[in-house]
């Protein structure tokens, strides 16, 4: 196993804090997740499909997670990308970013690199230009690691 | 060497051993298997094309025992599915007889009287001749031989040598490609250089450049073999730098990534492949979900969770193959490829038994004198062991006992941990335990005996997430590895649960009480994957403590307890 004492108590400290105030947290996320998918919206329920979320498993560093985000679409002046929304709903705040597109950006694709707080859901909604929206959602695990093999 | 007749002559004797029941039946057995090298090597040919595989051989150059697990759970879909099916119900499941010489390569039934009677097996030199033979009946031009990984890790030898010695002898049976894992673990630098010695290709579909998100390696390869276009897929132990090391690695990023497998599959496809093969390192379980969702892969030759099963398992029309580990087992199959698709197989699960099969005497020369320099420590007897050691099993194996033993009295120490790696060798009741033996169980190089304060809450949340990583029911969150091995604790498991609920009943076994999720426990344990992780190596904890105890007797483990 895994643990040099300082990071042992690094993580007892964590785990502390984490039991505490988990149940407000984990509902005050969840809410704040919903909350922010319906304004992004305009309070309609988004679809599935058209948006493809590109995500580990298993996080290699939560700290720093790869996240990729596409959408299926033309871009063209009639038809195209407005927005994509990204939240991570387990992080104390789930907002985490939005990418704004346009018919001359080509593609309707984006990555960055996100922190995450524990195994949870990560979310892609994207918006089109004609109001429609599209959800897609992965599980992204945060793991101490070390046993594998 | 043994003569084929001093081979029944030992068998025999051993049989005699085994008082009435069993032995009985066995011996018969035995003599009628009549075991012999033409025997264990023939096989009705198929086609033009034979892929030869072999994985997991964790550096073992000298035969070796090996016991299969007595218990390997399947979780969800895969319950009761190869496999997850061990002992008396494998044999069942492919009509092997008790007592053949098949029942002792691949499972643990009667493990100790069979391996007196059938003797150690794997051995490089052997599998060279097995290689070679197969080369030889079917024609250099018609033969791929892919080394699945986590070849250069696993003796004392590979790892004073950073895997030098493997590669040494890995190149002289001139392999097309590999992917790997283990081979992480030496780091970047050497990894790179290592890999510049190669005479052929180090396939990694999944390894990709940290910084830049970019494919570092070469994902796949084209080769024409049997008058067929073949490529070969590489696919990189997924987790690496989560179950191992990260910081060792830093530049590379892994993760199973099936979407770049699905493009390479379509690369192939467009560049007139007659066959598709996955070099994989993902484990059964994940092989058996990516073959699912993957369509066009028509082999995936599977390595990781060390598991050697006599059929392919077919799946969405790719057959699933699984070479064993140890250098036990090379697997040869034969295709038959018309007009561009795979229209026939056959497959050969080849037992490498060492007694029976002659070894290849330029490799078995390459082999002594990689290990000359070496041959004075690796041959040092620290003591003996009364109990059968092996690592194998779901929640425990007598090595890690014995480890976790060392642990709690040389570190002075409340609770031990050793991690559930799937490799280390099997030592025989009445064996000496050598120098060599032991680092056959411990050899790594990041081998620190660290000891520290955990509180019982971090305990309880180190057990669910290697519980987590083991029983999630989707096999894309398992990484392959068993339970973390605990001495001085006891705990109640139940795999089905969700992470958070599988373990309960934590109990320090020196008082009997309950683990206080309060408390601070003196834990000492190894293999750290945090950089700079303190303690002395743990081959020298383990051989301070066997020199003090010369006498290995293990009592039987009762400490876990399955639920469910």
């Amino acid at each position: 196993m895994t643990f040099t004492r300082r990071q042992v108590f690094g993580l007892t400290a964590g785990a502390a804090a984490f039991v505490a105030v988990a149940p407000r947290i984990s509902f005050a996320a969840t809410d704040d997740t919903e909350a922010a998918i319906k304004a992004f919206t305009g309070g309609a329920e988004p679809a599935t499909g058209t948006v493809t979320l590109d995500t580990p498993e298993i996080a290699e560093n939560g700290n720093t997670v790869p996240v990729g985000v596409s959408v299926e679409s033309p871009m063209t002046a009639d038809n195209y990308v407005e927005s994509v929304l990204i939240l991570a709903e387990g992080n104390p705040s789930p907002a985490v970013a939005t990418f704004h597109f346009t018919a001359m950006s080509g593609a309707a694709e984006a990555k960055t690199r996100i922190r995450l707080a524990k195994t949870q859901n990560v979310i892609a909604v994207a918006k089109m230009n004609d109001g429609s929206t599209f959800i897609d959602r992965k599980e992204v695990k945060v793991t101490i690691g070390g046993c594998g093999g | 060497m043994f003569s084929r007749r001093e081979f029944l002559m030992a068998a025999t004797a051993t049989s005699a051993l085994l008082g009435s029941g069993m032995a009985g039946s066995w011996s018969r057995l035995m003599a009628q298997q009549a075991l012999s090298e033409d025997l264990l090597l023939q096989m009705e040919p198929k086609g033009k094309l034979t892929l030869v595989h072999i994985t997991d051989i964790h550096a073992q150059l000298k035969p070796i025992y090996f016991r299969e697990p007595s218990i390997n759970l399947g979780i969800g879909d895969v319950a009761g599915k190869p496999p997850h099916v061990t002992g008396a119900d494998f044999l069942k499941l492919y009509s092997i007889e008790p007592g053949s010489p098949d029942a002792y390569a691949l499972t643990s039934e009667d493990y100790v009287a069979l391996a007196q009677g059938y003797g150690k097996m794997g051995g490089m030199d052997r599998v060279a001749s097995v290689i070679k033979r197969i080369r030889a009946e079917r024609g250099d031009d018609n033969v791929l031989l892919l080394d699945g990984g986590d070849t250069w890790q696993g003796s004392y030898t590979s790892n004073v040598t950073e895997g030098q010695d493997m590669v040494t002898v890995m190149n002289s049976l001139s392999p097309d490609a590999m992917t790997g894992h283990w081979e992480f673990t030496y780091g970047t630098d050497r990894v790179q250089e290592l890999i510049d010695e190669l005479p052929f290709a180090f396939l990694g579909s999944n390894i990709y450049d940290a910084e830049w998100d970019e494919p570092a390696f070469e994902p796949w390869k084209m080769f024409e073999r049997g008058g067929s276009k073949v490529a070969v897929i590489g696919q990189a132990f997924p987790y690496t730098p989560i179950a191992n090391p990260r910081w060792m690695i830093p530049g590379w990023s892994f993760g199973i990534r099936e979407e770049d497998i699905a493009k390479h599959v379509g690369e192939a496809q467009d560049e007139g492949a007659d066959l598709i093969v996955l070099l994989s390192h993902n484990g059964f379980d994940v092989d058996r979900k990516l073959a699912s969702r993957v369509n066009g892969i028509d082999v995936i030759l599977t390595g990781h969770t060390h598991d050697a099963l006599p059929e392919p398992v077919i799946v969405n029309d790719t057959l699933v193959i699984a070479s064993g580990s140890n250098g036990k087992f090379v697997s040869r199959l034969d295709l038959d490829i018309q007009d561009g698709k795979l229209s026939g197989y056959a497959y050969r699960l080849i037992p490498v038994f060492s007694d029976i099969i002659t070894p290849d005497a330029d490799m078995a020369s390459l082999i002594d004198e990689v290990r000359a320099p070496y041959e004075g420590e690796l041959s040092r007897v620290l003591g003996k062991t009364d109990s059968l050691l092996y690592r194998r099993g779901n929640f425990n194996g007598t090595f890690d006992d014995l480890i976790c033993q060392a642990l709690l009295e040389e570190r002075d120490a409340e609770i031990a941990l050793s991690p559930g790696f799937r490799w280390g060798t099997s030592l025989l009741p009445g064996q000496d335990i050598t120098f060599e033996d032991l680092h056959n169980a411990c050899a790594m190089t990041y081998p620190a005996a660290y000891r520290s304060a955990m509180s019982g809450q971090v305990l309880k949340d180190i057990l669910e997430d290697v519980g987590d990583n083991l029983f999630n029911k989707d096999p894309y969150y398992q990484q392959g590895g068993d339970m973390v091995r605990v001495g001085g604790m006891g705990y109640t498991i139940d795999p089905g649960k969700e992470i958070g609920e599988r373990i309960s009943g934590m109990t320090l076994l020196a008082t009997g009480e309950a683990i206080d999720p309060a408390r601070d426990y003196v834990v000492a344990g190894w293999a750290s994957v945090n950089e700079g992780t303190e303690g002395p190596p743990i081959w020298d904890v383990v051989e301070n403590h066997i020199t003090k105890n010369p006498v290995v007797k293990l009592p039987d483990n009762q400490s876990v307890t399955l639920a469910g």
